[in-house]
């Protein structure tokens, strides 16, 4: 497929692919290193009759897309750490009321305003219990422009087909770095769009009434079909419910929709992993330097391999088990304290042979830092 | 069509105290409605929390009952998006004021046509009595047993500062007058405010001696005169109620739609 050839940041690059996907309408607040995403959609959006707003914070940038996306439109916002830690209360809504939605954060250093223009991995676990209360969540990252194409068009059409928000978890370093990017042909890639309730109107419809399939037909505000929408927990009318079995079936639901989908959300890359003695664990920026480590080991002869996450959440822990199974260590690369590390220990076997290998200084990790590392594990000295 | 047929009898009765001056507010946003005749496919009610949000849920319309304090920010999200939709934001003092204040003042300043209704009992109800940023210098609440320091907002001077085109102040005591300003409220095209003053007996009144729904209403009658009488010169402590703004001014959703013309023509 002949696709128009761009040499762009990772943040145009996740613009091109919401537009692709279907966006139109987007809301967000500056924030650094996050805000050429809300600069460049202010530009093209209206361009193709969609919407842009500036909102005066980042609680109101996800409210405002919320809003919009029970409308149908297909609604995203862009944010760093401290907007998005802003951001939590209005994610927990769309969990509980089931709103399609993409949330983007740009990682920087934290906590607090930490390091606005350096990068880190340090919200992977905030993705994933930033909200409050029992929930489940999707969560995909990147490691190069091309795949910060495919994923954000994942992202909008996991949100579609399971009715969740879906955060989009960049970095400074993936988000600023210019390279190259095809961007496919219309129709290339698959996309999924809203899936619309067929009841007529004045035919009594409900809105979290599941399908055998367990998807939620939707009907947009301004429809036929007038509900309610509650953060409360309720019942198949989307009316407020305690009763004790609408409560569990509910948060059931909400997780199970999620966790019983692990491996159609699943999204990885694999590099020498067949016979890897040595298998590094990375993702996003930090897969860049362990690809490079890895590639330049392989050809001084040594049995090293890299699985690349893009998927962090829901975790892949029945691939990581499998992928990790004859491998004589693991190492996770990052940069965090050991955020993915905790899961991966959590789903191989023998998690004494995971080691971590981070950097947590503002600095991108280099394959001289992990290789340092490696040689440690290995009780070779650096 | 008759009034009943804009509610979900089916939740009735509803959840307010006696005298509350809840259920008023929403007899009168019925009647307005009535009166302007609109649809209700073409209506839709976002709300905050708190005992005034709980409104959303007795309206036969697309509801939309949100967390604290966005109600705002969430009905701007649906604007925009069906800018031919009519949008009624009804908020509690504190749900508009303190946790959603910030949404308030800027929604005033971009104009974007909706109704915001400021259901102003001067307290936090639905927590139980803890004083609200409208409560006032010298009340008692549950968080203030030794009276409150905190200065009150007045919704009227802060929203007409905040550049609302449509500004009011209504009682549920003159319950003849608030159909009208609120119908008002609801034609005006741009961003309107109508605070409306309702008593919480429950509370409020408990706490600060008001004495019985009955005396709390009768507060409402004697404290408060229209805009510019005569009681208002002689006793300068009453509280005006009328329409305090009506101006055009460029509406947000009509002014994007021209700047969406003028990306699409590439200038």
């Amino acid at each position: 497929m002949g696709g128009e050839l761009k040499f762009v940041q990772g943040n145009e690059a996740c613009v091109k692919a919401a537009l692709y996907a279907g966006l139109d309408f987007f809301a967000g607040y500056p924030i650094t290193p996050s805000t050429e995403i809300a600069e460049l959609m202010a530009a093209r959006l209206p361009r193709k009759g969609g919407t842009f707003m500036q909102m005066e914070d980042e609680i109101a940038s996800i409210c405002a897309i919320i809003g919009a996306s029970l409308t149908g439109r297909k609604v995203m916002t862009a944010t760093s750490g401290p907007g998005f830690s802003l951001m939590q209360e209005g994610l927990g809504y769309a969990i509980m009321a089931e709103i399609p939605c993409v949330i983007v954060d740009v990682q920087r250093g934290g906590p607090s305003t930490g390091l606005p223009t350096k990068v880190s991995q340090g919200d992977v676990n905030q993705a994933r219990w930033g909200v409050h209360g029992d929930h489940a969540i999707v969560a995909l990252t990147a490691s190069n422009h091309q795949d910060i194409f495919s994923i954000t068009v994942d992202a909008f059409n996991f949100s579609e087909t399971y009715r969740t928000p879906v955060i989009l978890l960049f970095d400074e370093v993936i988000a600023h770095m210019r390279e190259r990017l095809k961007v496919p042909e219309p129709g290339e890639i698959a996309l999924v769009e809203r899936l619309k309730t067929s009841v007529k109107e004045g035919v009594d419809y409900h809105p979290y009434l599941q399908r055998e399939d367990g998807r939620l037909p939707m009907s947009d505000f301004g429809g036929v079909h007038r509900y309610n929408v509650t953060g409360l927990f309720h019942d198949m009318w989307g009316f407020p419910s305690e009763n004790p079995t609408v409560v569990h079936e509910l948060l059931r639901h909400l997780t199970d929709k999620i966790d019983n989908h692990v491996e159609k959300m699943t999204r990885y890359r694999e590099y020498f992993i067949e016979d890897a003695e040595m298998l590094l664990i990375s993702y996003g920026s930090s897969a860049r330097s362990a690809l490079h480590l890895v590639t330049d080991r392989r050809q001084h002869g040594e049995s090293v391999g890299l699985l690349e996450l893009q998927t962090l959440w829901p975790f892949p822990s029945a691939l990581v088990r499998e992928k990790t199974r004859n491998a004589r260590y693991v190492v996770v690369v990052e940069m965090n304290m050991g955020q993915v590390l905790q899961s991966v220990k959590a789903s191989v076997e023998r998690p004494e042979r995971v080691f971590l290998a981070n950097r947590v200084d503002g600095v991108l990790i280099t394959p001289a830092d992990i290789r340092n590392i490696l040689r440690l594990i290995q009780g070779k000295g650096v | 069509m008759p009034a009943r047929e804009y509610i979900r009898e089916r939740f009735f009765p509803h959840i307010w105290c006696p005298g509350c001056g809840h259920g008023i507010v929403l007899n009168g946003l019925v009647r307005a409605i009535e009166n302007i005749g609109l649809k209700k496919n073409d209506i839709v009610m976002v709300s905050g929390i708190g005992c005034s949000s709980r409104i959303a849920g007795y309206m036969d319309f697309h509801t939309l009952h949100t967390i604290h304090g966005r109600a705002l920010a969430f009905a701007i999200g649906v604007k925009m998006s069906r800018p031919d939709l009519t949008l009624l934001v009804p908020m509690g003092d504190g749900d508009a004021l303190s946790i959603g204040g910030n949404h308030f003042i800027h929604a005033c300043r971009r104009n974007i046509d909706m109704t915001a209704i400021v259901m102003n009992n001067r307290v936090y109800g639905m927590t139980g009595g803890q004083y609200s940023p409208l409560s006032g210098y010298g009340t008692m609440a549950t968080t203030a047993p030794y009276t409150n320091i905190d200065q009150a907002f007045d919704v009227v001077s802060m929203a007409t500062a905040a550049g609302a085109t449509f500004v009011a102040r209504a009682t549920a005591y003159h319950v003849q007058q608030l159909p009208g300003i609120l119908e008002e409220a609801i034609r005006h095209k741009g961003f309107s405010v109508v605070e409306v003053m309702t008593p919480c007996p429950t509370y409020f009144g408990r706490k600060n001696k008001e004495g019985s729904a009955v005396d709390m209403m009768e507060n409402l009658k004697t404290r408060t005169t229209p805009i510019g009488s005569k009681a208002k010169q002689e006793n300068p402590s009453l509280i005006e109620r009328g329409i305090f703004v009506k101006k055009e001014l460029p509406e947000y959703c009509a002014e994007y739609q021209r700047i969406v013309e003028r990306a699409m023509k590439g200038k």
